[in-house]
């Protein structure tokens, strides 16, 4: 196990190499370069003024230099400066990563609180009017396209109801607030993305949670608990759903990148400061050192998250552990 | 020289509260941006959003006025010396920083320095490549020599002028870039910065040592929303007191804008139909000139701006005193448009509805902008037009950095889509003078015209605002008659404001140039500070 555990840490490193090559190879390519935005179209710049521009961002350098620079600078995990406004890259996500990470642990947490009923229940009574409405249900959530239902949300309980905020994370009073009147006032701010967000993410787990318990209440050692006399909720909730669980709780590693590296739609459409919208706006402004420095999060994070899923699976499903 | 401005009010008080109340301090008043500021250091800004918390809170020397007339700011005074040589500033002496440091001639020789600075992350640096030298006789004054005389220069200055004591110690560029003054900044101007919040929001606070006086309200708040959408909703909610409006929104329901004031005046910009020049179809002036008699501006401003724009004649909006009103636009006319295409020679022999000549038929691409729904509408709209005297267009889209750097400057294009947004000077010696044709210039047409090389440079020697109108008077008529672009329309802004704010009045410079006097009566102000200070 240990040896196993240590090998597969020590193959992310070429891993993560390679994707950061990549990552940097891509945006060589895309057409258009950082300054632009300031030099684009606009006539009261000089030549010598973009000549000036380009050379104090390096990019006069050829690409591979730009590349064993940033690389050099990577190993002594310094990420750089924003093109945008000179700040470290590193500063910048880390100022929004608390948004971030609250709105999708929060959302993650209802995602599990939801779905995982939802599915017992649906396997339970396989095939009936309940199990085809959870269906339908979870896959219009799955279906429904995210900027709509937000939209919807809003205007129904921002602007006609009147009970929630529309946008943001804070109120424009919230630092005379009172202790308890901040806590409210940024839960009430919330409601609405976790709703939507939990909403549109049910389907998967819900899915999995039903397929996965149907497969287990067909065991034999099912069988034997019900022969037993066990009453069916024991039956269920101690000796299928452990089992079952299994899948379920390895899915939660492959969250992980995506509980940091946040939506940037989900953040856009609620004016929500996290690091879904850092991403988004840096590409499209070509701001090199912020699309590395949150491409390179994202790609650590999706390696540890499938690293961690392996180890948890390990430890929950005791036939993985002992079989190495 | 008469200029009617399109604004029309549709105002009424917020019930029950007269609308003469006396002025009173207090309140916030909210805006709505889409994306976040980068830095608050107008060297080093180049977004709206930065440029537009920097302009409340620093000051140049020069400003505009409300009828776009340059005014001293922080210059009391000038001089126009030696023919435009030099200009001597005298500035304002009850001026302070935000942190009590008296403002002197010594910060704004600092500032020239941070512009020419070959390590200073600036984009602003050209309009300064023409000064000599800037000098700091005395305390009060500064001296600027130019190396030739530049008109535009005068403009130039109302660059915000940044304070030397806190910048001081980076004198070295590189870390200029990096001061922490440009997220907290000190200036001179009427709102001191009080805090900002990335990719939430930024809140400045009235200077109430102001020396053109306070301002009335005592919060600015610039809460950052990035989707348009979302921003009608907040405006609809009541939560943000004003906002620019695409056109359907300006005609979205009444209950939108029970409170709201809604503005509209011309933009200072234009969205044109530009020709290459160099191509065999369009280097005859009478073709050029057919197809403006083809279009419809009327139409295109009907349904893409659904009436928010006027037709253009050339490249001045008429807000500006160098719009030229003699100039009369090409008359629609199928007829007059034939016959000018068939004097060239363009002639539908084969019957097919598309004009030939040496058996070539008359087809080209216009390509313009990806995201830009305006103008794709706007060449629909012309495609139509086009057909109808026997010419066919077809439209490429394209994603805009591939459609500036591979098809524009590249000179690698038939037609295409653009608009320009304007400086308050005329001076457009960078777009029509024929220096200007290098790959990445601006000239990309192709546009060559000796007199109008001619007046361009003689426009940018002459400082006197009388002279320099007949020059650019005539810059409008020559370009309208030799069509190097059709000058499709003027689009124009429209802001709304709450109603409970007073003070707002379109002039020829917009809606914001008295933003200092906006107040809201007492009774009906909506938040609330315990505090002066």
């Amino acid at each position: 196990m240990t040896g196993y555990f240590f090998r597969r840490l020590f193959l992310m490193v070429p891993l993560l190499w390679g994707i950061t090559f990549v990552t940097f190879g891509v945006m060589q390519l895309a057409p258009g370069k950082p300054v632009d935005v300031m030099t684009d179209m606009n006539v009261k710049m000089s030549a010598e003024s973009k000549q000036k521009l380009v050379r104090l961002y390096g990019l006069d350098k050829p690409w591979y230099v730009q590349y064993g620079l940033w690389l050099k600078r990577f190993v002594r995990l310094d990420f750089g400066r924003s093109f945008k406004d000179d700040r470290s890259v590193s500063r910048k996500i880390l100022e929004r990563l608390p948004a971030t990470l609250l709105l999708n642990v929060l959302s993650l947490l209802l995602i599990f609180v939801v779905a995982i009923p939802i599915g017992v229940a649906s396997a339970v009574r396989q095939n009936s009017f309940f199990d085809k409405g959870m269906t339908v249900f979870v896959f219009i959530g799955f279906s429904i396209p995210t900027v709509w239902l937000a939209l919807l949300m809003m205007i129904a309980f921002g602007l006609k109801l009147g009970w929630l905020p529309i946008s943001g994370l804070r109120s424009l009073n919230y630092d005379e607030l009172s202790w308890f009147g901040r806590m409210a006032d940024v839960a009430r701010h919330l409601v609405l993305p976790v709703t939507v967000s939990a909403f549109t993410g049910l389907a998967g787990l819900s899915r999995y949670m039903r397929n996965g318990l149907l497969e287990v209440i067909r065991q034999d050692y099912v069988r034997t608990a019900r022969a037993k006399g066990l009453p069916e909720s024991t039956v269920i909730y101690r000796h299928a759903l452990r089992n079952a669980l299994i899948p379920v709780v390895t899915l939660l590693g492959l969250y992980l990148p995506e509980l940091i590296g946040g939506s940037f739609i989900f953040e856009t459409i609620f004016a929500y400061p996290g690091m879904g919208r850092l991403g988004f706006e840096a590409i499209m402004a070509r701001d090199y050192p912020v699309v590395m420095g949150v491409g390179v999060i994202a790609a650590l994070l999706t390696l540890l998250g499938n690293f961690l899923a392996d180890v948890a699976y390990g430890y929950v499903d005791p036939r993985i552990r002992h079989s190495k | 020289m008469v200029l009617l401005c399109s604004c029309r009010k549709e105002t009424r008080p917020l019930d029950g509260i007269a609308a003469d109340s006396p002025p009173s301090s207090g309140d916030a008043f909210v805006e709505a941006s889409l994306g976040d500021a980068s830095y608050l250091n107008p060297l080093l800004a180049s977004d709206s959003s930065s440029g537009g918390i920097c302009s409340l809170v620093y000051n140049g020397l020069v400003k505009y006025d409300k009828d776009l007339k340059l005014v001293g700011e922080l210059a009391e005074s000038w001089e126009v010396r030696n023919g435009g040589l030099e200009i001597l500033f005298h500035l304002r002496k009850d001026v302070r920083w935000h942190d009590g440091e008296p403002f002197t001639s010594a910060d704004v020789k600092y500032t020239y320095d941070r512009l020419v600075d070959p390590q200073v992350k600036t984009p602003y640096g050209s309009d300064f490549q023409m000064v000599a030298s800037v000098e700091a006789p005395d305390a009060l004054t500064v001296r600027v020599r130019y190396k030739t005389p530049f008109a535009p220069a005068l403009e130039s200055w109302g660059m915000g002028i940044i304070p030397r004591h806190v910048f001081e110690d980076a004198p070295e560029g590189s870390d200029f870039n990096k001061h922490p003054a440009n997220r907290a900044p000190i200036g001179t101007g009427p709102y001191r910065f009080t805090e900002w919040r990335t990719d939430e929001k930024i809140v400045l606070t009235a200077n109430p040592d102001y020396f053109e006086g306070p301002p009335f309200l005592r919060r600015y708040i610039f809460r950052i929303i990035p989707d348009l959408a979302v921003q009608f909703l907040e405006l609809r909610q009541e939560n943000i007191d004003m906002m620019g409006l695409t056109p359907d929104q300006y005609r979205a329901y009444p209950e939108f804008f029970r409170n709201y004031n809604k503005f509209r005046y011309p933009a200072f910009s234009y969205t044109y139909f530009a020709f290459n020049l160099n191509s065999p179809l369009f280097n005859d002036k009478r073709v050029r000139k057919a197809l403006a008699h083809a279009i419809r501006k009327d139409e295109i401003i009907d349904g893409v701006l659904l009436g928010f724009g006027r037709p253009a004649t050339g490249p001045y909006p008429p807000t500006s005193w160098a719009f030229n009103e003699s100039v009369r636009d090409y008359e629609p006319s199928d007829d007059k448009a034939k016959a000018l295409l068939a004097e060239a020679g363009w002639k539908d022999g084969d019957g097919d509805g598309i004009l030939e000549k040496e058996g070539r038929p008359f087809e080209f691409t216009l390509i313009t902008n990806q995201g830009n729904k305006l103008r794709e509408l706007s060449a629909i709209i012309l495609q139509s037009h086009f057909s109808r005297i026997g010419i066919k267009m077809n439209l490429r889209v394209l994603e805009w950095s591939s459609f500036l750097h591979n098809y524009v400057d590249k000179k690698n294009f038939d037609a295409v889509i653009l608009g320009w947004n304007l400086s308050r000077d005329p001076d457009q010696y960078g777009i029509w003078h024929s220096s200007q044709r290098g790959e990445g210039q601006y000239n990309f047409v192709d546009y060559v015209n000796p007199r109008v090389d001619e007046l361009l440079e003689k426009g940018r020697r002459i400082f006197d605002q009388g002279q320099r109108k007949q020059i650019y008077r005539e810059i409008h008529s020559i370009l309208a008659d030799d069509l190097p672009y059709i000058f499709l329309y003027y689009p124009e802004s429209l802001p709304t404001v709450h109603k409970r704010v007073r003070g707002p009045r379109v002039a020829p410079a917009g809606l914001g140039w008295n933003f200092r006097e906006w107040f809201v009566p007492k009774e009906i102000q909506k938040y609330q500070y315990a505090s002066q200070g």
